[in-house]
């Protein structure tokens, strides 16, 4: 499905937005989520690996109810003017109809919202979601909000998905999550004020003093932190910490980070506020699509590979309607409309050969639009840069705690 | 009936008070003293270390948002004065637009605002840029991400709260009164220090009032313009509540700041507050 509008032009506006929503949904958060929050009590309660037989019996009550609402990010879905192709055709094949919400700005604020409601057993409005792997995906298979998938249901999944993709170290078996989507955390540049960067070292290089930009999120800070000291963050003790805190102080401490950004740093990169910095792949892709001159890549020392996975709340109403897409979007030829929009790495590696078909139908724009897809190393990662990329390190309660408390200072002082 | 009829008034307003402002409290002074975390939930053991703890440990920005927040609100009376005085005495029939003009940025979004300021402002942006190829300021020059970006980001969006105040005050001032001072004797300047500045002092305290207590719990500012060396207390609050799910920390931050502010205002109220200011004005 090609887009009538240019998709890095609408990212962009839709970006300068999300952030408003996101700071918005903040002050909310701070207010009403805490009100309700603080009214049910706080609960929370670690609950054990489900049993086989009660994930059977679970599935086996469950009927389908030819609706699903679907909880996703900004900008991560195909789009046709104000339609879904995708949802649609699944609409079509299955009668189902999606409520499709871009209800997730980050995972933070969202389990922030959503937890008081799980704890409290209720509906938070949604069938189906999409959290990245890292402390609250964790913190949500901890405590039991998430519904445990039956894979006999996900037969697509099962055929079509990478080995990469199967069986994670944050879900083993994928019990409760198949992904979504999977992106990078690299370097990027901009080749007008910075020569070629390898080395994840340049982020502390002298010479761009003040014009490095860090993320904020302390799992990917820590993991370049780690990178930089050679360390694989997955390996990696409370002494390694400490010594990736101290390396990631120094530098801030020498006046050469200008932020610790959250999405807002592509903005910062593109206006000139800063010239190297931690950057996420299809955010570069789309930028370099639409023509700026930006550079990507993944420092030998290593970089991070993250997933953003569909699961099923506990309290969804529609959880056999939610799991019939997680498996419908399994398959290639609707993993490619979805790669071909969404420009981040896509589960589902047969994508590319029809992503190619498709170029080889297209003309002009859309012909060398979907070819640069194809062969972009940020949706098809090479060997070599698939050897260098890590996970964030999957913490318990206590270790977030002793994390936190390493990292938080570097970005918040 | 009739007996009744001031209670029952002011039984909406207290019913109001009563469930979104001293329930919350309760609540949240109850989990302040709780212990655990989100996983294994949160038990009461009336744990007030955590105060201690956390004061000590986010003494910066506790001190840091302070000095905004002071700063901020010396420089907000600075521009709000002269304003809401030209527009009381020297607005004449237009004095509404110009109040109109005041409110207008209200009519976009606030964190919509404070973010249009990035753009405004880039190293690369259409201020900086010219500036910077006329070479009068530093290539290196750069205003966001700076102690003065915040402060300016905190004045811009909380000016109008100064200068509505300050306006409604002098202009109750009757023109006839300043008259009689001049016929005796009283210089110009006399005239405003001994006659219209007393007279305004109610205004220029309810809008310190109503800018700096928001001015220093505000992290919207910070966490947009602000970098590593500008986090304010407000950001530590959001990044406990909703990053580390630490309620406990988040509600006895959120105390120990209202509690200070409070100190703090009460001072102030005592040192300038309206009795004293009345005294001036009846002078």
């Amino acid at each position: 499905m090609h887009h009538s509008h240019d998709p890095a032009f609408l990212r962009g506006m839709t970006q300068s937005r999300s952030i408003t929503r996101r700071d918005a949904f903040r002050l909310a958060g701070l207010s009403a989520a805490g009100l309700a929050l603080a009214g049910c009590g706080v609960q929370g309660k670690k609950v054990e690996p489900p049993k086989v037989d009660a994930v059977a019996d679970f599935w086996a009550s469950q009927k389908k109810n030819d609706l699903l609402r679907f909880a996703n990010w900004p900008l991560y879905i195909d789009k046709d003017g104000k339609r879904y192709p995708s949802l649609e055709m699944f609409t079509a094949d299955t009668g189902i109809k999606v409520t499709y919400q871009e209800a997730i700005q980050d995972n933070t604020t969202f389990f922030g919202k959503m937890q008081p409601l799980l704890a409290a057993d209720n509906d938070i409005g949604y069938d189906l979601m999409v959290l990245t792997n890292g402390l609250q995906l964790s913190k949500a298979i901890a405590l039991g909000y998430l519904v445990p998938l039956d894979h006999s249901k996900l037969p697509n999944f099962a055929a079509n998905a990478a080995q990469k993709v199967k069986n994670p170290t944050w879900d083993p078996n994928n019990t409760h999550t198949i992904p979504w989507t999977v992106g990078l955390t690299g370097i990027a540049y901009n080749p007008k004020y910075v020569d070629g960067v390898t080395s994840i070292q340049d982020l502390w290089n002298p010479k761009y003093k003040g014009k490095v930009g860090m993320m904020l999120d302390t799992q990917e800070v820590a993991n370049f932190g780690l990178f930089s000291l050679g360390i694989d963050p997955d390996k990696s003790t409370e002494a390694d910490w400490r010594k990736a805190g101290e390396k990631l102080k120094e530098q801030r401490d020498a006046g050469l980070v200008r932020k610790y950004y959250e999405n807002d740093y592509v903005d910062a990169l593109v206006r000139g506020d800063v010239w190297i910095t931690m950057a996420w792949s299809g955010d570069i892709f789309q930028q370099v699509a639409e023509g700026k001159d930006l550079k990507f890549v993944v420092p030998e020392e290593g970089g991070t590979i993250w997933t953003d996975n569909m699961c099923i709340p506990k309290t969804a109403q529609n959880p056999l309607d939610a799991l019939m897409l997680m498996d419908y979007v399994y398959q290639p030829k609707i993993a490619t409309m979805l790669v071909e929009y969404i420009n981040y790495i896509t589960p589902v590696p047969a994508t590319k050969d029809l992503i190619l078909a498709d170029a080889a139908k297209a003309k002009g724009d859309d012909k060398a639009s979907l070819e640069q897809i194809a062969k972009s190393p940020l949706i098809f990662p090479s060997e070599t840069d698939m050897a260098k990329l890590r996970s964030y390190q999957t913490l318990t309660t206590a270790e977030e705690k002793v994390f936190e408390s390493i990292f938080q200072p570097v970005t918040q002082g | 009936m009739r007996r009744l009829a001031p209670y029952l008034l002011i039984l909406p307003g207290g019913l109001w008070l009563a469930i979104f402002l001293v329930v919350p409290m309760v609540f949240m002074a109850s989990v302040s003293t709780q212990e655990g975390d989100v996983v294994n939930g949160f038990v009461q053991t009336f744990n007030f270390s955590v105060y201690g703890d956390a004061l000590v440990q986010y003494r910066t920005q506790f001190l840091r948002s302070a000095g905004y927040g002071l700063v901020a609100t010396v420089v907000s009376v600075a521009l709000a004065y002269p304003m809401a005085y030209w527009i009381a005495f020297k607005g004449g029939p237009r004095k509404s637009t110009y109040l109109l003009l005041v409110l207008l940025p209200f009519f976009v979004s606030f964190v919509l605002r404070t973010v249009s300021w990035k753009f405004l402002l880039a190293d690369d942006g259409m201020l900086l840029s010219p500036l910077k190829s006329m070479g009068l300021v530093p290539g290196d020059f750069h205003v966001l991400q700076t102690t003065v970006a915040v402060i300016g980001g905190l004045v811009y969006n909380y000016l109008p709260f100064m200068i509505l105040p300050i306006y409604v005050a002098l202009e109750r001032v009757d023109p006839r009164v300043v008259e009689a001072a001049q016929d005796l004797y009283a210089a110009r300047r006399e005239a405003f220090t001994k006659v219209v500045l007393p007279l305004s002092l109610p205004g220029v305290f309810a809008g310190v009032l109503m800018t700096f207590v928001p001015m220093t719990a505000d992290y919207v500012n910070a966490g947009i313009l602000g970098g590593p060396e500008n986090t304010m207390i407000g950001n530590i609050i959001q990044t406990e509540y909703l990053v580390n799910n630490d309620y406990p920390t988040a509600a006895a931050l959120s105390f120990t700041l209202m509690a200070a502010m409070l100190v703090g205002i009460f001072a102030y109220a005592r040192a300038l507050g309206t009795e004293n200011v009345l005294e001036a004005a009846a002078r």
